[in-house]
Parts: structure tokens; sequence; C-alpha cells
């Protein structure tokens, strides 16, 4: 490919194939709660296209963006529990004016680390740049001591356990097990509504376009190309002149980035943060919606997230003992039978059949690094 | 600085547990020359090359590169120094076309916002395009680097080395696995290329060597065994006995 246009054809199809299912499809087929149901999936799905450019194109498997998927979560969380918070609310507790479960705990006085979390600038800009900071020390830590592949993935892990255990043990500051729940408004706008819901599904969406444009924009420049380079020949590239570290420093705080944002946008529409999504258990499944999507197609990881959260639901509601067996099974199948995952699955087998019934004699290569075709 | 040497190796130890794979060598190379160390399996050949690029960390000793000591810098301070190395394997980025393999090596957007912001302008087109000629792939410029055969994947890595320009050279036994007629074209090639800047080669075939060797380096057990000549060197009665000999 010598053309670095920025979208080849397909990839505008697929791009607004993508934006009619969300923004057309899906608010008139789905109800209000199925809908808001599906803005949740979409929240995760922030976390799976980070990890389609960290571990798709970079090779780096992260067992940890609950993480950050957590951090923005949290910080978002703050603000709205800040603003839930206020003296007239809190009459009953002996100290007025602090969260509940501050109060709960026994804390007379809000933490320090909670007073900028009154601004909305402040906490939105927190949303991204907590995460970010978060994954910069964590890279530097370990892409500048070479750490890689599997050691990586444990370390990550072990991050997403330590962070919960932090979380839940620290009540007093961060609602413990419980999370931060009970979030009202939002510069006095109620959140809990339908309508509500209805808004933020859109802005959720827009969010996530925007997010895409970014990725997209990133695959297709130099530092695209660069981490598919590192993924196959790390040394070469590093004999090539370019300091491998920071690239992937700056991968992974991407990836972190967009989970942050993901974190946020499901405190608003789903109404709390708990720990329950930070730690090992979700970590690993974000990584499944990006394997199950196709983890080189950043439009598969989104697709991906929406299938297996939509999986999720249906057989937790009528099976609720065999969802976690299924899960393992799916991951199982994706890794052994579709490497790809279903973005894969399209661009080598729908899609060439596709052609033929259409009547194209063109031959079909597999799309470039196995870019998506949806 | 002594402007007689462009590299300086002096005293240069590397030590694995113990097992010194290159002990206390020293070696000077001259502008413009091209150095061909030999010897036998183990005596150290390639671990010379990673110290002087980097890859493996020395134990003790100096290497100056115009003036600079790169045993204090990162892999990628000294191919900015002027360094560039070929693998023994060939060393290519297989999901991408020869065109991105060649612009990946373009000296320029090294850094991270560098990279996001590069533009292939024409000036990057028309580089590759030459690069491209001179090794014999301007008719594959689209096609994955996969599909190369053994060859062409040697021929990309040493245009991907070219792009970059770098002042000293260093190939990593460039004609292995190559056929006949593929080793005399890059005999032709590397001949063409070694005309301006140093390089240093290390290669098995002997009529290759006596080709292209301004002067021989003999390694046997991490150490220099011999130098000079290509003809004083196949005379000398120690190199007939460790190597030539069989």
């Amino acid at each position: 490919m010598q053309s670095s246009a920025f979208m080849s054809r397909k990839e505008i199809i697929g791009f607004v194939i993508l934006a009619a299912l969300i923004f057309v499809i899906f608010p008139a087929v789905l109800d209000n709660f199925r809908l808001n149901l599906f803005g949740k999936y979409l929240t995760y799905a922030f976390v799976a296209v980070g990890l389609a450019l960290c571990w798709g194109a970079g090779g780096i498997l992260s067992l940890g963006q609950g993480v950050f998927f957590g951090l923005g979560g949290y910080c978002m969380a703050m603000f709205l529990k800040l603003e839930a918070s206020t003296p007239e609310n809190t009459a009953i507790q002996s100290t007025p004016g602090i969260p509940d479960f501050m109060d709960w705990n026994q804390l007379t006085e809000l933490p320090w680390w909670w007073e900028p979390f009154y601004s909305l600038p402040i906490a939105l800009i927190a949303v991204v740049a907590v995460p970010v900071m978060f994954a910069f020390i964590i890279g530097v830590a370990m892409f500048t001591r070479r750490v890689g592949g599997v050691y990586f993935a444990i370390i990550t892990q072990a991050f997403a356990a330590i962070m919960t255990i932090l979380i839940i043990g620290q009540q007093g500051y961060t609602g413990g097990v419980n999370g931060i729940t009970d979030l009202r408004t939002l510069l006095g706008w109620d959140i809990r509504t339908d309508e509500a819901k209805t808004v933020l599904y859109f802005v959720n969406g827009v969010l996530l376009f925007a997010v895409l444009l970014v990725a997209q924009y990133v695959r297709k420049s130099k530092l695209g190309r660069l981490l598919i380079a590192m993924r196959d020949q790390e040394d070469r590239v590093r004999f090539s002149g370019y300091n491998v570290a920071n690239f992937k420093i700056f991968i992974f705080c991407l990836g972190a980035a967009f989970a942050g944002i993901g974190g946020a946008m499901f405190t608003l529409q789903v109404g709390f943060m708990s720990p329950t999504l930070v730690g090992i258990v979700p970590s690993i499944e974000m990584v499944i919606f990006c394997a199950v999507g196709g983890r080189l197609s950043i439009l598969g990881a989104v697709y991906g997230a929406l299938l297996v959260n939509w999986a999720k639901t249906s057989l937790s509601e009528s099976f609720p003992e065999l969802w976690l067996l299924g899960l393992g099974g799916l991951f199982i199948a994706v890794v052994m039978v579709f490497p790809n995952g279903l973005a894969g699955v399209w661009s080598e087998k729908i899609e060439p059949r596709l052609l033929e019934i259409m009547g194209k004699k063109k031959s079909v290569a597999p799309a470039p690094d196995g870019a998506p075709a949806e | 600085m002594d402007e007689r040497f462009i590299l300086k190796v002096e005293d240069l130890t590397v030590s694995f547990d113990g097992f010194k794979a290159v002990d206390h060598l020293s070696f000077y190379v001259e502008p413009n020359e091209c150095r061909v160390i030999i010897g036998p399996n183990g005596a150290g050949k390639t671990t010379v090359l990673d110290l002087i690029c980097g890859r493996t960390k020395a134990t003790e000793g100096s290497v100056v590169f115009k003036g600079k000591e790169l045993l204090a810098m990162r892999e990628d301070q000294i191919v900015h120094a002027g360094v560039g190395r070929k693998f023994q394997t060939p060393s290519v980025y297989e999901d991408l076309t020869v065109f991105e393999n060649l612009e990946l090596s373009y000296p320029k957007g090294h850094g991270v916002f560098g990279a996001l912001a590069f533009k292939r302008d024409e000036t990057v087109r028309a580089r590759i395009k030459e690069i491209a000629q001179t090794i014999f792939l301007d008719g594959q410029l689209d096609e994955k680097a996969a599909f190369l055969s053994h060859g062409q994947k040697q021929w990309l890595e040493i245009g991907m080395l070219l792009i970059q320009d770098p002042e000293l050279l260093m190939l990593d036994e460039p004609v292995a696995g190559m056929s006949v007629a593929e080793r005399k074209k890059i005999a032709e090639l590397l001949n063409r290329i070694i005309q301006d800047r140093s390089v240093i080669v290390i290669e098995h075939d002997m009529g290759f060597v006596a080709d292209i060797a301004t002067r021989v380096t003999v390694l046997h057990q991490g150490k220099t065994l011999s130098e000079g000549t290509m003809d004083r060197v196949q005379n000398d009665p120690k190199v007939v006995e460790v190597y030539l000999g069989h």
C-alpha cells in the first residue's frame, strides 16, 4: 500500500455501517432498558479498541485494562458523588456534606485528594489523566527494562488484583466493596431518568467514534506500522534507530486513556462504579471482547464487546451458572479456531464469498494487517 | 581524537557467567575500509558485532566511534551516531510491504510524535524507489515482505540499512543461504555500497572474502589470532592450523 489515505473505501463503509447500527438501528429497535444495556456494552468497547492497538497491533497484552477503566470511572464517580452529597441531602449524617460511605466509616472530613473533584473540568481531565499517568508509570517501569510478553501480562494482572484490594481495603476513602453508588445528578441534570440515559447513550456513541477515529489515525500513521514492525521484529526496529520503549509506553498510555473514557461513561450510564469492574475477571473479559471481535481490527473490537456482552446478558438471564463456562469456552474456541476473531472470519471467509456471489472476479487477498471490513 | 581510525575497539571483553566470549579484543577500522572478520564457529564473531551495536553489554573495554564512546549509549543512539547492523538471519517486517519496510528505516520521524506526524512526501518516495532499484526490488514495492524469497529478504534488509546511510555498516554473513547467482549479484552490490563507507563483514565464504576485504581479522576463542591482508592471513601458520586447515 503506497497510498497513505486515512481510510480505504472498505474502512469507510465499515465505519458507516457501525454508525448506522449505533445511532439509528439500536435506538429504533431497542426499548429504553435494552438501549441502556447496549450503552453499557459500548463503554467496554472503548477498552477493546485500546486493546486492539496495544495487543493486536503492538503485541502488548495487558490483563489489567480494568484498572484504567476503573480509574476513569472512579474519577467520574467522585465528582458525581460529591455533587450528590450536599449538606441538605446528607443532613442525617454525623458529618453532613461528605459522601455517605465516609460518614459510615467514621470519617469526619473530606480527604484532601477528593477536594479537586468538586470541579467538573478537573474531574473530566482526571478521567483521562489519571489512567494515563498510571499507565505511564507502569510503562516506564516495564518497557525501559524490556519486560514484555507473558511477564508483562502477568504483572498487569497483578496490578488489577492490587487495585481491587486497595479499593476494597480503603473503604472510608473509596466506598469499599460496594463502590461509589447513589449517584444522582450531573450539574443539576438528573442522570437517572430514561431520557437522560438515552442522551448519555448518544454521547457515548459520539465519544466512541471519536476514539475510533483517533485509533484509525494512529493505525494509519507511521507509528501504526512501527507497532506491527515491533511486534514481529523488535530488534530490527531498535537497530533502525527507534527507542522501542517509548513507542510501547505511548500506545499503552493511549489504550489507558481510551479505557478511562469508557469507565467514565460507564459510571454516567449505569450510575455507580465498583471494584468488581477493576479486578482480574473484568480485565480478562475485556481481552476476550477484543479477541472475539478480532484483535487486529478496531471495528471488530467494538463488535466483540457488543456481542460477548449481549451473549453474557442473555445467557446469564437464563442460565446464570453457565456463563463463566461459556465465556471460557468462547475464548478457547476463538484462540484455537479463529485467531483473528470475527473480523478475521469476515475478511477471510465471508467477504470473499460475498464478492464471488456479487460476481466480482477480483481475487481477494487478506486485507492488510488483517484489517477489518465490516 | 585520532583521525586515522573511524572505529577503535580496545580491550573489549564480555563474559557470560565466567565464559569469555570476547576476550580483551582490540582492533581499529579506518575510514572506507572493508574489514572482514573470520573465524571458526564460537570464535565470538557475532558477539563482537552485538557489542559494537549495543545489543550485548560489554563487561569491560571501550568502543569509540568517531570520538564517541558507544558502550555508554542505547541501541537507537548508536544507530543515530551512524552505525548500521544487518543480522545473520534476515530480519524484515513480514507483515509489511517492501515499501513500508524501507520507509520505516528512512532516517526521519524517529520519535513518538515524529512518527505520528510523519508524511510520505516526494523526497521519501523518491529515496525509497532509488534504494529499491539498488536492491533489485523496485518491482515488488507493494508486496508483503513475507512473500519474498530468502535472498530477497537479505537484500531488503541491506536496503533498509542503505536508506539509513550509515558511516559504519556491519553485515553478519550477508551471503549465507544464497544461491550462486544471488551470491554474485550481492557481491557486486556490496562492492558498490562499501565504496564510501566503512564496513565490517562476518563471512565464511573465502572467495567472497578475498573479493571484498581490505583487511581480515581472524578470531579464535574471543581473541585476535591474526590480522592483515587476505594473503598474509591465509599464509599465517597459526590460522592454517585452527581454521583454514580443515
